[in-house]
């Protein structure tokens, strides 16, 4: 059976009044409800771009903070080049399209009532639910490790006061000083992040520390973008940055207190700041949800984002299983329109479109010096999200100067333009 | 809340619709096929990321899409994409699409609003660079560069039917100078200077014009005056 909305509403009018009050909604002609769980790049875009499809659905972004510090771009706060409060983005311009922001945590959905419940006792019904929780950091897989022990042993993973303090740790460390960052297991929110953390925090020691070292202890023996930081390293601060590959360098042990990091082979290794980016998982209200597989991840459908294993409910973002897609705000941001179509699609008994995916991420491994990765994907025959054969793919190792100053320009215009595309 | 059989009912009609169509890329036999179909919409919009909502860049480097000329767009992607026209990152992106999901963006771009760029510029500097465009620029970039819309895009075709020399005069199609941003008109000229694109033979001998008359700066005047119509 297919109806679109005008003929149930025929269908519905021309039943009995008793008919009517098990449907409000359409009968009544209310606004379907979308209740956008997150208000990251995710969710703000989705959000958005809801509204923008059908101004008429009822768009609610249920997120705890006030504002939005973004996660890229803050590895430039470490080296001194910008501000932690320029990457503060406010909810007025989502607030402005008619959407409403409720300040507050979501706790739990019940996918049978089609109902989000908050920490501050709302509850929210939906038609359909968008959550976009990011990542949950994952501190008691290391041991010694935990929330608290963080405002030590800063992640700095989710911008904001993690990110100042770490700033000021790496201002307080006296030169000659030894900054040991620990990368995580795949799969994690930014791939390149914790190596474009190693580059701007170089920027800042080479011009105001030259004796001290870096060290990543990592878990994987190779990672993002690999040959062109590595090539960025020699080139702008050569012998400041050592990295230790996985799986013997993964960061099993910590000390707060020690300022230690204890390798899975054994090596103690003594730091003066040390940055722990812990595993991570799906944000926790998608394992409260059941959203999650056992991974911790969310399966759900490409073309629409729905979640394979709650009905009504979609999953984007870094939570989500997105096929050969990063997890990056830009993926976030191409997720969330795709779901907002089919959102919209769904709610109103249309076709879902076909999908089309973009993902676009650029690190600034040096002064002036932008590298960047690309991917176009679509849907495959199998389901999965596959990127496009040929696309895509790396800045040449041979690219000049210039070129690497131009990707620094154009990283810029993508910060400026991602955040309007997906907040304004 | 809504009647939950109907709404069952809803999604599972929406999906047993199969919408799409399959590819299978040539050099990847492997792989599983892809599905192609995409609307406009949601191929254009999966720009916005650098190119801004609609197209409209907030700057301060990449350009504005919406109101461009949609087979300008459509040449400029090719261009990118066969490596012809060198870019940084465009040519790596362009290499995920065919002519026909081109045309589609160029179609969706070309019907957006367009919106000049807010860039700070010198008032003495533009008004001279307005005199150099008029002289160098405005025979084939018309209307002081701006996107050209109905009477004026009719002129500037029957122009260049006129001089037959369509793809030198670039009559045919226009290109956003005016209001665009200026980093990457810097860019650009310096790919044409480099030929890391190709320079039609008017342009290349009005810019020898310009940079012999007026030198260098007489290239940031006229980046002046397209930063100064806003």
């Amino acid at each position: 059976m297919k109806m679109n909305r005008r003929d149930f509403v025929r269908a519905a009018g021309a039943a009995t009044a008793v008919g009517l009050i098990g449907v409000p909604h359409l009968a009544l002609g209310a606004a379907n409800q979308v209740v956008v769980v997150g208000g990251g790049t995710a969710g703000a875009t989705v959000a958005k771009y809801i509204k923008r499809l059908d101004p008429s659905i009822e768009v609610t972004v249920v997120e705890p903070n006030p504002v939005y510090y973004t996660c890229y771009f803050s590895n430039e706060v470490l080296s001194g080049e910008r501000t932690l409060d320029s990457l503060r983005v406010a909810y007025d311009g989502l607030k402005a399209l008619g959407i409403t922001m409720v300040q507050d945590s979501a706790e739990s959905i019940d996918a049978a009532k089609k109902v989000v419940k908050t920490g501050g006792g709302k509850e929210l019904a939906y038609d359909r639910c968008v959550v976009a929780p990011g990542v949950e950091l994952l501190f008691d897989k290391i041991e010694g490790h935990s929330e608290a022990s963080a405002e030590t042993l800063t992640h700095a993973w989710k911008a904001g006061e993690q990110t100042k303090i770490l700033r000021g740790q790496l201002e307080a460390m006296a030169d000659g000083g030894t900054v040991v960052i620990t990368a995580p297991p795949n799969p994690y929110r930014c791939p390149p992040g914790p190596y474009e953390r190693a580059s701007q925090i170089a920027i800042y020691l080479k011009a105001h520390k030259p004796k001290s070292k870096i060290i990543i202890l990592d878990s994987k023996s190779q990672f993002s973008k690999q040959g062109l930081f590595t090539q960025a390293w020699e080139k702008f601060f050569p012998g400041m940055i050592e990295w230790r590959p996985g799986p013997d360098a993964a960061v099993v042990k910590v000390s707060a207190k020690g300022m230690t990091a204890e390798t899975s082979f054994g090596d103690e290794i003594k730091a003066d700041v040390l940055n722990v980016i812990p595993p991570q998982r799906a944000g926790k209200i998608a394992q409260a949800a059941g959203l999650a597989d056992d991974q911790g991840w969310c399966p759900v459908d490409a073309k629409t984002f729905e979640s394979s294993l709650a009905k009504g409910i979609h999953v984007i973002g870094d939570a989500c299983i997105a096929g050969a897609m990063p997890k990056s705000a830009y993926s976030a941001n191409s997720q969330a329109k795709v779901c907002a179509g089919a959102v919209v699609a769904l709610l109103s008994g249309k076709e879902v479109g076909v999908p089309s995916y973009v993902n676009t991420c650029y690190s600034i491994a040096g002064p002036e010096w932008g590298i960047s990765v690309a991917g176009v994907y679509k849907v495959a025959a199998d389901g999965k999200i596959a990127e496009v054969p040929g696309a895509g793919g790396l800045t040449p190792m041979d690219a000049p100067d210039w070129a690497h100053k131009r990707e620094v320009a154009y990283a810029h215009s993508w910060y400026k333009n991602i955040i309007q595309d997906s907040f304004m | 809340m809504a009647n939950a059989p109907t709404r069952l009912a809803l999604l599972a009609g929406a999906l047993a619709l199969g919408v799409g169509f399959i590819t299978q890329a040539a050099d990847a036999p492997a792989a599983p096929a892809l599905v192609s179909g995409a609307g406009a919409a949601m191929l254009a919009e999966t720009c916005a990321g650098c190119h801004g909502t609609d197209g409209a860049s907030v700057g301060p480097a990449s350009p504005t899409l919406a109101g461009m000329d949609a087979a300008y767009f459509t040449e400029l992607m090719q261009g990118f994409r066969d490596g012809k026209i060198y870019s940084t990152i465009m040519g790596r992106i362009a290499k995920g699409y065919s002519d026909e999901e081109f045309e589609l963006m160029a179609g969706y771009f070309h019907g957006k609003p367009y919106v000049p760029a807010k860039q700070p510029f010198d008032q003495a500097l533009a008004a001279k660079g307005k005199k150099f465009h008029d002289k160098f620029c405005e025979k084939c970039h018309s209307e002081g560069g701006a996107p050209l819309t109905g009477e004026a895009k009719a002129k500037a075709e029957g122009e260049a039917e006129e001089e037959e020399e369509g793809e030198e005069s670039g009559g045919e199609e226009y290109q956003i100078l005016a209001g665009q941003w200026i980093p990457y008109l810097v860019y650009a000229m310096e790919d044409f200077r480099a030929d890391r694109r190709e320079m039609p033979k008017k342009m290349k001998s009005k810019l020898k014009d310009l940079i012999t008359k007026e030198g260098e700066n007489g290239l940031m005047a006229i980046y002046a005056y397209y930063a100064s119509q806003q």
